[in-house]
């Protein structure tokens, strides 16, 4: 082997390698011999670093010197639900900076969860000659004006998507920075704006721009302005409008209606904030085209959710609010055969009784009708173990199960049971499952079933579960591919982590947080495990102001060949070789 | 659970073996591991982030039917991303957040009632304060048990229920959304309430 390895000359490796796209299979070729470990990091283009802070640039661009394309991580997934402080980290600006040196070539930037500044935007605009892509996914600490410097300066740019940012936006001129002779955008998505961008700059834009495919707008534009929009822009694969709410006036809906017909590539629709019902007949036409629809900022009522799914048979992902009841989704099941992903997202979380007729019926509906279902993430009030067991058996294929039941603990509702039995039926039948989400009363039994069932596992988020250590061990030691796994409110102590020190290394991450984790035992793994980071999070003061046995607010563990990073809070304790010095 | 494992007889010790220390370490004595047993913080609740108090947390399976099972609301529970709850749009907080939250206040006795604005206040101390210097009188102690203690007077509010509660026994922000109005009683009633009726 090693003499064809030798054999081969270094062109002809690289033209085979450049078929490659995988990370995984790229890593696995580098791992081949040291001549394919070197040809391999010279023509690597992509880069994937799940956490920003497992590793730092500069290793990064001293392996892989001709990168076009990074995405990078930062916050743990939990800070969407504000479990982590501000200013816990996640700045990209090193990352920018580093490769701005390095990579002149660069063409394309995701980012996910990470802080980026206006200084940010400004030096990659100026950075990169050639700058095509710019998704930032769930990121915040920008403003409008790093996005007038990208819009002004990237001649090139294909995408900006700024989904669900969080973007200070005083004005909406930055649209305007766009020269006249920028023509090249093919996907724009602005849906997490709040202020209105300037529509008449907005419509030349998309006018002068004949591959735009992806067009997201955001709330401010009115159902009014989505007609013109729509009809200089016909090519349009995937549409965001924006409010769809105007007073019932024929010429508006005529206008409206044919706008939408004349747009015969749409495969996607978004956005449809305060929806006035008598407008929805204006999609009627496109609906059969339809794969994906994300209704869940539409507060429209069964009846009308029911006319419009019964018309998508192409559906392939449906994002909708409860208020489809279990009637519309018997409807889904019945028209939507094609269905692979539905999520369904509460329209009145806060309140204590049910609003809505939304049960564990309408989800077993769907698993019955809708054979190719294989992603769910379904918020109700009310569960059974049956109806889990009914859903496991009749899709052996899903993927990624997410489940919250609204009111932490509840129980079978007639049986009075954990629902461990229920979720140990997902686990069993679904061989494939990567991702899943607990929710219920739940005792330290689904963890077994977890542990022996889910072989397949890659993301586990657990919340007010679990009766002791045992449960956190059973998933540490059996879960053979688990790389994220967050926990929250869950009596989950020092034992199991510390006789599972080593499995934390095989993992992106752990997040535990409300949890029964003593500062001496994270002392302890930080002293005995270096490419470890082991953050204490603790918004209480320094953790040796109180005993050792007290338990850590929060806690933050992830792999790293980047020790200790230099950019934390004051409220982030790191636990390394030195803290038992440092602290006592 | 057809096939499931037996778990609670027959743990394979060796390979599950729970210690203190890490796999390899020999540590002999269990260090003594003091209020990690159950879920209960030892520090008194605090103010979260989001301006409600943490919920109290008992034995692992809570007691639904609890009549005093508090319904604070729990950060990041459920996990529902910030700009989906914004884009929600109640329209009665927003009313409430943008107006201030005007309540009005009758005292037993005095000839007419006053209004006030609940935002104003951080907590009950400041709320209990602003009354007395409004109405000119003295408010006693307040206590879980035994109400306020020393005085004459009570301050009372009707929740969204129509019932009558005094002032205090809930926290603060489940107050703040659900008094629709006050009164501070005098006399025989207040004392009535007073001892925990």
């Amino acid at each position: 082997m090693l003499r064809m390895a030798r054999s081969l000359p270094e062109e002809v490796l690289e033209h085979v390698f450049s078929f490659i796209h995988s990370d995984k299979d790229r890593n696995a070729i580098s791992m081949v011999c040291k001549s394919w470990y070197e040809i391999e990091r010279w023509c690597r283009r992509r880069i994937f670093v799940g956490n920003c802070y497992a590793v730092n640039p500069s290793m990064v661009i001293r392996r892989f010197p001709e990168v076009r394309s990074v995405e990078l991580k930062g916050k743990p997934h939990f800070a969407d639900f504000n479990l982590v402080p501000d200013g816990w980290g996640g700045y990209v600006y090193p990352w920018i900076a580093a490769m701005a040196n390095a990579y002149p070539w660069l063409e394309e930037i995701s980012l996910k969860r990470m802080v980026v500044t206006d200084e940010t935007l400004e030096l990659i605009a100026k950075s990169f000659k050639n700058f095509k892509v710019l998704v930032l996914s769930s990121c915040e600490g920008f403003s409008t004006d790093g996005l007038a410097a990208i819009a002004a300066n990237c001649r090139n740019l294909r995408q900006l998507d700024l989904r669900e940012s969080e973007v200070d936006d005083p004005s909406g001129h930055w649209l305007s920075h766009f020269p006249d002779s920028f023509t090249s955008l093919v996907s724009l998505n602005i849906s997490c704006l709040g202020s209105e961008v300037n529509f008449s700059a907005l419509e030349h834009l998309v006018g002068r721009c004949p591959n735009l495919r992806t067009l997201r707008l955001n709330r401010a534009v009115p159902l009014d302005r989505l007609a013109n929009i729509l009809r200089r822009a016909p090519q349009l694969v995937e549409l965001g409008a924006g409010t769809y709410s105007a007073e019932l006036r024929p010429d508006v809906f005529s206008s409206i209606a044919g706008a939408f017909s004349g747009c015969k590539e749409l495969k996607s629709l978004s956005g449809f904030w305060d929806v006035v019902p008598g407008y929805l007949p204006a999609i009627y036409p496109i609906c059969s085209s339809l794969t994906s629809l994300n209704l869940s900022y539409a507060t429209i009522q069964s009846p009308d959710l029911v006319k419009l799914v019964s018309q998508c048979q192409s559906l392939q992902r449906l994002w909708v609010l409860d208020y489809i009841e279990d009637i519309g989704l018997e409807a889904l099941a019945a028209f939507c055969k094609d269905l692979q992903e539905l999520r369904v997202f509460p329209s009145e979380p806060f309140a204590l009784e049910p609003n809505v007729s939304l049960t564990e019926q309408g989800l077993v509906s769907v698993s019955e009708g809708c054979l190719k279902l294989h992603s769910v993430l379904y918020f109700c009030r009310q569960m059974t173990n049956d109806a889990l067991v009914t859903i496991a058996r009749n899709c052996p294929k899903m993927t990624r199960f997410r489940l919250c039941i609204i009111e932490p603990r509840t129980s079978d509702y007639i049986t009075l049971q954990p629902l461990d039995d229920g979720f140990g039926a997902i686990v069993e039948h679904c061989k494939d499952l990567r991702r899943l989400s607990l929710s219920g009363l739940l005792t330290d039994r689904v963890f077994e079933y977890i542990g022996t069932h889910a072989k397949k596992l890659e993301m586990l988020s657990v919340a007010f579960a679990g009766d002791s250590d045992l449960g956190l061990h059973h998933v540490l030691y059996g879960c053979e591919n688990l790389r994220k796994l967050e926990i929250r409110d869950c009596p989950f102590g020092d034992k199991a982590l510390l006789a599972n020190a080593a499995k934390l290394e095989t993992m992106r991450s752990l997040w535990m947080s409300s949890c029964s984790v003593s500062f001496g035992a994270c002392k302890l793994l930080g002293q005995k495990m270096p490419r470890l980071n082991i953050e204490v999070i603790d918004e209480r003061g320094p953790p040796d102001s109180r005993p050792e046995s007290c338990p850590v607010e929060k806690l933050y563990i992830y792999r790293t060949l980047a020790g200790p990073r230099f950019d934390m809070p004051g409220f982030v304790w790191t636990m390394d070789e030195d803290s038992a010095l440092r602290f006592s | 659970m057809e096939g499931g494992v037996v778990y609670e007889n027959d743990l394979n010790l060796k390979a599950t073996e729970l210690r203190l220390g890490l796999p390899g370490t020999e540590r002999n004595e269990e260090q003594p591991v003091s209020c990690t047993r159950n879920n209960k913080r030892p520090l008194p609740e605090t103010r979260d982030q989001d301006g409600g108090t943490k919920a109290k947390y008992d034995a692992p399976h809570a007691d639904p039917d609890t009549p005093h099972a508090p319904k604070a609301q729990i950060v990041g529970w459920p996990p529902i991303r910030s700009y989906r709850k914004n884009s929600l749009q109640q329209p009665k907080q927003t009313e409430a957040e943008s107006a201030g939250m005007y309540v009005k206040v009758s005292m037993d006795g005095a000839p007419y009632l006053r209004k006030i604005d609940l935002k104003v206040y951080k907590g009950y101390p400041e709320l209990l304060k602003a009354l007395e210097n409004m109405f000119k009188f003295t408010i006693g102690e307040y206590s879980e048990r035994e109400g306020y203690k020393g005085s004459e007077y009570a301050p009372t509010y009707e929740d969204k229920d129509g019932d009558w509660m005094l002032v205090g026994d809930v926290p603060w922000d489940m107050f703040m959304s659900s008094c629709k109005r006050m009164r501070v009683m005098k006399g025989s009633e207040a004392r009535g309430l007073g001892c925990g009726a």
